[in-house]
């Protein structure tokens, strides 16, 4: 059902980073895509690609925020400095007591965390028959992972000689405007 | 203007320290990438790090000997028809242990054989890649 949800919410995150004019407006809702992308990670159980979709889009965002703040930047300077500084009041409280209802939540400094691994230590040889533990994690108790990780690596590679071709359609689409 | 390119290419590349160190280590370099996907079944290692260490033996000569003399044993098409294909088969292992009961087939040596092929070819195919776009703006 979040899935769903999330689904969605990516679905029209994109459309409106494909159909907006605005630049910075367009990386923002890409970045929101995947977010949402990251948090569908999250509930298929695959946490590691979750971490790594997450730190691959704030650098996306960076990079792609760093790239267009020279072309146009709708800047406001006068008039609302009390609106600002109290809003950004606001969200510091608020995400001040979110982090702290979310810290009471973790386990103590210190504490064993052998809830799963456990498992794995106990019955990974025999149901994997590897006796490298992580190669059987990696590879087949988070099998996915394994694939999502490939997959993020292949669209890299397709992106990068995709971007920096040098056969473009530049002239077919300069003559058919 | 072949003289030129042919004069270019003679210059391309390290001094003769950097090129004759790599002609020692070079091998030495490729065979431990492929041993480290060998043995990631029964010792530390796996498909990624044995992926980046091929990789990095075919950058390293990239760097010392220049781009054409990589570019003569593995063309760019041929990278990218080898890194697609790993892909797939790792997809296809992938979907094989979904389907099938996955605890009786064994799948580790060839999803990290097919890994290490994937990630050594694409982060190959990138390197060169962007090498090649920052030597077009001269």
């Amino acid at each position: 059902m979040e899935l769903h949800l999330i689904l969605i919410f990516m679905i029209c995150a994109s459309i409106v980073a494909v159909r907006t004019k605005d630049l910075i407006s367009s990386v923002i809702a890409l970045s929101a895509a995947g977010l949402g992308l990251c948090l569908a990670f999250l509930i298929l159980k695959a946490p590691n690609l979750a971490m790594t979709q997450l730190v691959v889009e704030i650098l996306c965002v960076i990079v792609l925020i760093r790239g267009t703040i020279n072309k146009d930047l709708p800047l406001v300077k006068d008039g609302r400095w009390l609106f600002n500084t109290v809003s950004t009041l606001v969200f510091i409280a608020l995400f001040l007591t979110l982090i702290f209802l979310v810290l009471k939540e973790l386990p103590r400094f210190g504490e064993p965390l052998m809830r799963v691994s456990g498992e794995y230590i106990a019955n990974g040889f025999k149901k994997t028959g590897s006796a490298n533990l992580v190669s059987a994690i990696t590879l087949r108790f988070r099998g996915y992972d394994a694939l999502g990780e490939v997959a993020i690596l292949f669209a890299a590679a397709i992106g990068v000689l995709a971007i920096t071709r040098r056969k473009g359609r530049l002239h077919d689409s300069n003559d058919k405007k | 203007m072949t003289q030129m390119i042919k004069n270019k290419t003679k210059e391309q590349g390290m001094t003769l320290i950097v090129k004759t160190v790599t002609r020692l280590v070079i091998n030495v370099v490729f065979l431990y990438g492929i041993y480290i996907v060998l043995q990631s079944h029964t010792s530390p290692g796996g498909g990624f790090a044995g992926g980046v260490i091929i990789a990095l033996s075919f950058i390293l000569l990239m760097l010392a000997f220049g781009k054409d003399a990589v570019l003569k044993k593995l063309n760019r098409s041929k990278a990218i028809f080898i890194m697609s294909l790993a892909a797939v088969i790792f997809l296809f292992i992938s979907i094989m242990g979904f389907i099938t009961d996955q605890h009786r087939i064994e799948t580790i040596p060839f999803s990290d054989i097919a890994g290490a092929f994937m990630v050594g070819m694409g982060l190959f195919v990138i390197f060169w890649a962007l090498i090649r776009s920052t030597e077009g703006k001269e």
